[in-house]
């Protein structure tokens, strides 16, 4: 199949080349263009049939005629993977963008990735200790756990996902993380941010980059995270490593996705998305987690930013659906200036419970935890009515909860870039002496036994 | 070349179109070289068009496509319990032998387990006649769970020979005068519904010992419920909860397009669990279906039918079973992305025209039914529903709204205070309490309806005095009121709120909720009281034993306590009168 070359382009629509009358060609096979100067382009089968063929053009279809030549490699794409992954600069396509040589391959490595059998997951359950408080008291991160950072336009997020690389470890373990991040049409501003924070912390080393930088191809990006993840998944099943990946920006990604299925005509769904990025999305996400007997681990740190601020936007909200619950920046916090700007109330780790408590990391955490969302929600609530009626008219209770609110927002999550609380005595034991603030009796979520044995000043020795 | 085998045409995705062949709509066919499986959908001049239960890349135009000649069908029989399927019934522990942690494809593998023997004890005799779904014998399937073996819908005649002993599914163990052999495995196709006689009313509660759902939103066994909500409010918990805890004898849990994590906790969880009903574990009661987000669409199409099969199976020997689908957005947008595929004109948010039909379908296969044998067995379906955002007004929670009888609308804001279940008590409903009130008088306690009115009656002023409160603060409020909003306070973080991942408080049974519910109207019997004698709401409302009243619902033996704890509140309650 492989070595001869088509002439037989007839349409091209965006980043689609469409061709007329070829030999058999797979579903999903992966394509090579030559330009008549001679350039080369990087292409895969979207659809294929008898009369027809349609390839998607990562690198665009500029400059593409009818004269082109079109060659069918015959394989579906592959990533050549080996430990050198570890410490290297890729381009968006999986090529060196640092200036060194091609990786060598210990094998190649299908990008779509296959699912992985329900039945032979491990649950994931080791709480990763990330050093920010409001994430580890109350929307603890397992290993093995997929936790987006919900952020928008113009929003510290890539300081806190940088904190978190720093930071992240298993509470008892040296087990370090090796980073795999994937930018997607991100600025050249952006990565450079992101590469000085890694090399000044000499986090570069131990670390795999993928970049599809905001002026490379936009198609490019549809498979920029899949190499990314195939090299997670070889690096954490293979070869036991835990991978922290992070890739940045979703929203990009789902644009380029918006593109080709307009290109394509296909029938769209909400706001122009296509009908099947759920399920798109999810053979990213669905990529992490843990596996029975393998060591390794992938943990996922998707960032995306909302349009408009809008949680409801379909790429929040779908990938809200996937994810084991979401961070979500605010701007409201962000103006008040603290950082990190975390708002806990929209917040959610859904595997929390799995990886908290007794022999995890403190049996208190839970009921801590659910009261410091309480009373903060209900803080803020008052807020809103302080503001119509005045202080005056609030009881006892809202009174303290009210005060509490400002002490969880300007104490608790306000802490520094560089600051690295420990789970028990620079957040557990924090929060107790911030909650000491309101009068035990309203202090319904606790335990009395955590109570007697925790709280500050009503602990009984 | 005869019309059983064709060749393929075109691929898009999990879409095939296949030429030379001329199958039934529905008909099952083998793919391309590695023989994947597919459904015929649609058929177009001389062209068959075909979804992939399998992922498609790498195939060509031109590799064959098989006919089989039979409907997509599951394998029903004794070992269906305490397994684990994807969504067209292939046993996940096989697959993960035969082709390791990652699901890769080509591979069959049966439902059954073909080799296993099974201890058959034959309750009809030779020369009896022998109608459908008559049980021929049992099986002792599971420590908890004795399988009726059924003769086959339109299967009849009387009994040649018959005989009790080790067998495995596949073998015969009765023939008719008629020379029809009858083993204990049946298939039946999924898309048909099973045959019964009639279907019942629904007259007795499901119950799932989660208090706002079965004292406030109660569901009958062989009703439907709709949990619609947006992502982090709780559907998957709800859902959770339900398998574990509702009374019915059997549970099929659909996994429909979710995360592969929950599934695997639902997995390692399971087998840990006791049921409060048998004392036994929960899993000899429980089928599993998952079919991931990132597993082939075409079979997360199939996996609601496959489940519901499955469930009306067990329904047919009589016993009450309970299906929760999690989720049937994720079915509905399968269908969607299929039927944008086929280029079929789209209805409503490219939903395909007849999203609507189908889930009222698939939810009317629900229900309590006489069946062949003439026994009583019912289906309820719980299906939660996740709208795009949390907006309910979007086709599929619609759809489902106009079918289910009972709603549990799940609110963002109320996850977001960590009040759980947050099921908004204001805007849920259930349409069964009439048909449940008298089973509620007979059991649980002659008074029982006119106290749940009067709770959610309570809540209803409480949402109108909280609009007031808004504007000018409680102080305002004339004391009655504001010991209204201390009542409705209780019952919200009382009776209402229940941690799922608490030891205790997970399960409360009827009665509990019951003389629970009874406390709070008592609480606000006794204040009245002693408001009117002079007492200060800050004094009474703070009473030390209300809290111990109200705490101790984490404390094992609950049931037994807590009316020595409402004496004591009621009594502290009473002498805030004299402190005065």
């Amino acid at each position: 199949m492989s070595g001869k070359e088509y002439r037989t382009i007839t349409d091209v629509k965006g980043p689609l080349v469409f061709l007329n009358k070829t030999e058999p060609v797979a579903f999903g096979e992966i394509v090579q263009l030559r330009l008549s100067d001679g350039t080369m382009k990087n292409g895969q089968v979207l659809d294929t049939s008898d009369d027809q063929v349609i390839v998607q053009v990562f690198e665009g279809t500029a400059s593409v005629d009818r004269q082109t030549g079109v060659k069918f490699m015959g394989d579906v794409f592959k990533l050549p993977v080996s430990t050198d992954l570890i410490g290297r600069i890729l381009d968006g396509a999986g090529r060196p963008r640092d200036g060194g040589p091609e990786i060598v391959a210990d094998e190649m490595a299908d990008i779509i990735g296959a699912a992985i059998n329900p039945y032979s997951r491990e649950s994931p359950e080791s709480f990763i200790q990330t050093g920010i408080s409001a994430i580890d008291a109350c929307t603890s991160l397992v290993r093995g756990q997929k936790l987006p950072i919900f952020s928008a336009a113009g929003l510290p997020h890539n300081d806190i996902a940088l904190q978190i690389a720093r930071q992240a470890k298993l509470v008892g373990s040296d087990d370090d993380f090796v980073v795999v991040f994937c930018a997607m049409g991100i600025t050249a501003e952006e990565y450079n941010f992101f590469v000085h924070d890694l090399e000044r912390t000499g986090a570069l080393e131990n670390a795999c980059l993928f970049v599809n930088l905001a002026d490379d191809p936009a198609v490019e990006r549809l498979i920029t995270p899949r190499l990314a993840l195939t090299a997670a998944e070889y690096l954490a099943f293979e070869h036991d490593y835990h991978v922290l990946v992070i890739y940045t920006d979703m929203t990009n990604y789902c644009e380029s996705l918006r593109q080709i299925g307009a290109a394509r005509e296909e029938v769209p769904g909400r706001r122009g998305y296509p009908g099947y990025m759920y399920t798109d999305l999810a053979m990213l996400y669905e990529r992490a987690g843990l596996v029975k007997g393998k060591k390794g681990s992938i943990t996922q740190f998707p960032i995306l930013t909302m349009p408009g601020d809008d949680i409801t936007h379909p790429i929040p909200d779908l990938s809200g659906y996937i994810t084991e619950g979401q961070i979500v920046i605010s701007r409201e916090l962000h103006q008040k200036g603290i950082y990190p700007p975390i708002n806990v109330l929209p917040s959610l780790s859904r595997l929390m419970n799995a990886g908290i408590g007794e022999g995890k990391t403190r049996e208190d955490h839970k009921s801590v935890s659910d009261q410091l969302y309480a009373a903060y929600a209900q803080g803020r609530e008052l807020r809103g009515l302080v503001a119509i009626v005045g202080e005056d008219a609030l009881n006892e209770r809202d009174l303290q909860l009210l005060k509490f609110a400002d002490i969880f927002e300007n104490q608790f999550l306000r802490q520094g870039r560089d600051e690295d609380r420990s789970i028990n005595e620079g957040t557990l034991d924090y929060a107790w002496e911030l909650l000491s603030n309101i009068d035990t009796k309203y202090l319904v979520r606790l335990d009395q036994k955590w109570i007697d044995k925790y709280h500050p000043t009503d602990k009984k020795e | 070349m005869s019309e059983e085998n064709g060749v393929i045409y075109r691929i898009s995705g999990p879409v095939v179109t296949a030429m030379g062949i001329s199958p039934r709509m529905y008909e099952v066919v083998r793919v391309g070289d590695e023989g994947l499986m597919g459904e015929v959908i649609e058929l177009h001049g001389d062209q068959s068009v075909i979804q992939v239960y399998e992922e498609t890349s790498g195939i060509s135009p031109g590799e064959p496509v098989v006919r089989t000649g039979q409907t997509l069908s599951v394998q029903l029989g004794p070992g269906l319990l305490t397994k684990i399927y994807d969504g067209i019934q292939r046993p996940l522990p096989e697959l993960e032998q035969t082709m390791g942690v990652f699901i890769t494809r080509g591979v069959d593998a049966d439902g059954l387990d073909h080799e296993k023997i099974w201890e058959f004890t034959a309750t009809a005799k030779a020369g009896d006649d022998i109608a459908s779904g008559a049980v021929l014998g049992t099986v002792q399937e599971t420590e908890t769970i004795e399988h009726r073996v059924m003769v086959p819908p339109g299967t009849s005649g009387v009994i040649k020979s018959i005989k009790s002993g080790e067998f495995n599914v596949t073998q015969t163990v009765c023939t008719l005068e008629d020379g029809t052999e009858i083993a204990m495995m049946q298939k039946w196709p999924v898309r048909t519904p099973r045959p019964f006689i009639q279907k019942y009313a629904p007259d007795t509660p499901l119950i799932t010992g989660q208090r706002i759902l079965d004292f406030l939103f109660p569901l009958a066994k062989g009703g439907t419920a709709g949990i619609p909500g947006p992502f982090g409010s709780g559907k998957t918990v709800t859902q959770q909860q339900l398998a574990k805890w509702s009374d019915a004898q059997i549970v099929v849990y659909i996994g429909c397009g979710e995360r592969g994590n929950e599934m695997t906790e639902v997995l390692t969880e399971f087998p840990h669990l006791i049921d409060p009903h048998t004392g036994k574990a929960l899993m000899n009661r429980t089928t599993m279906i998952a079919n991931t987000s990132n597993m082939p669409v075409a079979a997360r199409e199939a996996s609601v039918y496959t489940g519901i099969t499955i469930a009306e199976y067990f329904r047919d020997m009589g016993y009450d079973v309970a299906l929760m689908a999690d989720s049937t957005s994720r079915w509905a947008e399968a269908m969607r992305e299929i039927s944008s595929r086929l280029e079929e004109m789209p209805g409503e948010e490219g939903y395909p025209a007849y999203l609507s039909s189908r889930l009222a379908e698939f939810y009317e296969r629900a229900g309590r039914v006489e069946t062949l044998s003439g026994d009583d067995g019912s289906i309820s379906v719980i299906g939660a529903v996740s709208p795009p955002g949390g907006d309910i007004s979007e086709p599929v929670s619609q759809g489902t709204l106009r079918i289910v009888k009972v709603f549990w609308g799940l609110d963002a804001g109320l996850a977001r205070q960590r009040h759980f279940p947050a099921i908004n008590w204001l805007n849920s409903y259930s349409l069964y309490p009439p048909a449940l009130n008298q089973w509620y008088r007979d059991n649980i306690s002659n008074d029982f309806p006119e106290v749940r009115t009067e709770i959610s009656a309570l809540l209803q002023v409480e949402a109108e005095l909280q609009e007031i409160v808004q504007l000018v603060g409680s102080d305002a409020l004339p004391v009655d009121q504001q010991l209204t909003l201390e009542v409705a306070r209780m019952i919200r973080e009382f009776f209402l709120q229940q941690n799922a991942f608490h030891d205790v408080d997970t399960y409360s049974d009827l009665k509990l909720q019951y003389t629970m519910a009874k406390a709070i109207l008592s609480f606000q019997e006794e204040s009245k009281k002693a408001l009117a004698g002079g007492a200060m709401l800050e004094d009474v409302v703070n009473v030390p034993a209300r809290s111990d009243l109200m705490r101790g619902r984490f404390a094992e033996g609950y049931a037994e306590k807590i009316e020595g704890l409402l004496d004591e509140m009621n009594k502290q309650i009473s002498a805030t009168m004299e402190a005065n």
